[in-house]
């Protein structure tokens, strides 16, 4: 789940990492009164769950009140596309306002888990305020890696190191090494998936200021931290992903025309494989899961049909606890629900194959069976 | 012979009294697994289907009935304890179904497990199975698999039974099949199941089935290179998957070149792999590369 960065920036102030003064503002005059309240300039940002906000015209400096509110103004309500949003970009429904830092350098500071050391990890660059990504490719030097012991957490000596490879002395270090300690009990009291600071400042009078702020919480914790449920922003989210996140649905919204419905991840990721080889583009991920009554299969398909962009539908179902007569019923309901006459091609076997393959012929629904991934990619090739 | 499973395992199941930990104790017995105790805290004394007693800890269980594998079925809040109960056990070898453990959990689970010489399967995962012997100790239909001499190892469940079944379809029977699990972090890797396939003497090959997210085919293909004896069919899925997305499993996701199915393929060819070239192709490839070993 991610969080803005005017609400991360709250998390780090509780944890005692200095965050440029500001105020989250939605309308134009908060933010001409907000820019007053800071002396006169400010910069106003975007508070969208994408990066690459900068170069999109998401980050913009008014150097009178007058202007933010005009800026404010023509900002809000727009939809901000970037590098990592798709064509159709997020929408701008608040901005932070902050005042204008006063910059001596610039570093880059994260912190995740690492799969090949199996514990969080710390990474530091002196390349800060940069595209982390491209600093990895051309100067992979610039960037290092502590990995953080659970057993242990993250130690003084690791912290020492870490500001000795930026560069940094005295009081600088110290206070850099606060802020590396607060990022690493933010991330495990928390159950973060990831926070980033980029960039983290040092200013001309020596404080270090977290300027931007990046955190995502892992979603299969968020049930031992109900209080921050309440922070997820649904209107960052696609509408249908975040549809099927409220059933308990993995969903994955593509670019292609065919829905998939299937039961099991490494299946639907097979699935989508062969029906790209198929040369048929698929419309989504999609894995219904083994448990899967009637009505989350029909849940699950009324999504699939939603999605503008679906021309054919394809299930293919594996049954050994999802039972093929369930899968068949939900489907049929679905369609039922969502008036549609989309061609259907089913590939399913195991459990009560029989049943299910009666329930959809008897549907009135217009079905091509295939007993293999074979054929129904052969059914797919020659649906086009 | 197979590999982690034998005649002489005796299943616990931690969670047996759930309605996942419940259904699946019975289809393993039925398929024919020694199912010799259950374990749910607070349950302990009532007898499971009139033949399994129900145990209040692992130690009891342990105890009481020489349970040598946990089953666990227990949601995801309690997960990791029940994990940690059955490694302080020293229940030699577990299985975690279960889907949606925190990371963190894990990152501790794994910690503590790799101080011991127990075998941790999963999390995530949908267990493993030796037909030789008829013993299941997950969530796979029993009625797909065949004995014989081919390992199958994977990431996956149902894509699992996709191969399973192409397999079993053309006569090829499985020596063994393990899940290793969807997650970025469990219990054991591709390269140390690989390596109990290298020395069974009952696996001829091997079908290996991963996915997008992490280096763990990467790895694999290391052991693969230096130290393989038998031949190693590979497939890689989530060719289609957009980076930065997670695809179902915590696992898999894109968050850099050598976690594209692209990178993983290439390494897997470079270490003398045969590349399944469609999840379409499992059986039929294996089949080709059975006939050229004879």
């Amino acid at each position: 789940m991610k969080l803005h960065e005017h609400q991360a920036k709250q998390i780090f102030s509780q944890y005692g990492i200095n965050i440029p003064n500001g105020q989250v503002v939605s309308d134009a005059i908060s933010a001409k009164n907000t820019t007053e309240g800071l002396g006169g300039s400010a910069v106003l940002k975007a508070q969208v769950h994408a990066g690459g906000r900068g170069k999109a015209g998401g980050v913009k400096i008014a150097k009178t009140p007058l202007e933010a509110s005009e800026l404010a103004a023509s900002m809000l309500g727009q939809h901000l596309v970037t590098p990592q949003t798709d064509a159709s970009g997020v929408p701008v429904n608040s901005l932070l306002i902050e005042e204008l830092a006063d910059i001596r350098s610039e570093m880059y500071l994260a912190i995740t888990i690492d799969r090949d050391h199996r514990c969080p990890v710390m990474i530091i660059s002196k390349s800060g305020g940069m595209d982390i990504e491209e600093v990895a490719h051309n100067n992979p030097n610039d960037i290092h890696s502590e990995p953080i012991e659970p057993v242990l957490g993250l130690m003084p000596f690791q912290t020492r190191r870490m500001t000795r490879q930026l560069g940094l002395e005295g009081s600088i270090a110290r206070d850099t090494a606060h802020v590396m300690r607060a990022l690493y009990d933010i991330f495990v009291e928390n159950d973060c998936s990831l926070i980033e600071i980029n960039p983290l400042i040092i200013t001309k009078d020596n404080r270090i200021i977290a300027l931007d702020a990046k955190l995502d919480l892992e979603d299969d914790a968020l049930f031992r931290h109900q209080d921050l449920i309440s922070l997820r922003d649904r209107s960052q989210e696609d509408r249908l992903e975040a549809e099927a996140s409220d059933q308990d649905i993995a969903y994955v919204n593509l670019d292609g025309d065919v829905g998939c419905l299937v039961n099991g991840a490494g299946l639907a990721m097979a699935t989508l494989d062969v029906a790209n080889a198929a040369g048929a583009a698929p419309a989504n991920f999609l894995d219904v899961g083994g448990g899967a009554t009637d009505e989350k299969v029909a849940e699950a398909v009324s999504i699939i049909l939603s999605d503008p962009k679906v021309k054919r539908v394809l299930v293919n179902v594996f049954g050994g606890i999802l039972r093929c007569d369930v899968a068949a019923r939900g489907t049929v309901l679905a369609y039922q629900r969502m008036n549609s006459d989309l061609p259907l091609i089913v590939r399913m076997l195991g459990t009560n194959l029989e049943e299910g393959k009666d329930i959809l012929a008897k549907s009135g629904l217009n079905v091509t069976f295939a007993d293999t991934l074979t054929e129904a990619a052969q059914a797919i090739r020659e649906s086009q | 012979m197979g590999i982690l499973l034998n005649e002489n395992s005796r299943i616990l199941v931690q969670g047996i009294t759930g309605t996942e930990g419940s259904f699946h104790a019975r289809a393993c017995k039925a398929y024919g697994t020694n199912v010799v105790a259950g374990v749910t805290p607070g349950k302990g004394g009532q007898v499971f289907d009139d033949t399994i007693p129900v145990f209040d800890s692992v130690e009891t269980a342990v105890a009481e009935t020489n349970a040598n594998v946990s089953l666990i079925f227990v949601p995801p809040p309690f997960a990791a304890d029940a994990i940690t109960e059955s490694v302080d056990a020293e229940v030699p070898l577990i299985a975690c179904i279960t889907e949606g453990i925190p990371v963190q959990d894990m990152v501790k689970v794994r910690r503590y497990v790799e101080r011991t010489s127990i075998t941790l399967i999963g999390p995530n995962c949908p267990g493993m199975i030796n037909p030789a012997v008829s013993c299941k100790v997950g969530i796979m239909p029993g009625a797909i698999h065949l004995p014989g001499r081919v390992g199958v190892v994977s990431r996956s469940g149902t894509l699992t039974y996709e191969a399973v079944g192409q397999l079993t379809s053309l006569g090829i029977g499985q020596s063994s099949c393990v899940g290793i699990g969807g997650d970025p972090i469990i219990g054991t890797s591709f390269s140390e199941i690989l390596s109990l396939y290298n020395e069974d003497p009952d696996t001829d090959m091997v079908v290996f089935i991963g996915e997008i997210g992490g280096t763990m085919e990467q790895q694999a293909a290391e052991f693969i290179k230096n130290h393989m004896k038998k031949p190693v069919c590979a497939l890689i899925v989530g060719a289609s998957a957009p980076p930065g997305k997670r695809m179902g499993h915590a696992g898999a996701i894109i968050t850099g070149e050598s976690a594209t199915s692209e990178s993983k393929t290439r390494a897997l060819r470079q270490a003398g792999a045969t590349i399944i070239p469609s999840p379409a192709d499992i059986g039929t490839t294996a089949q080709q590369v059975l006939a050229e070993l004879t």
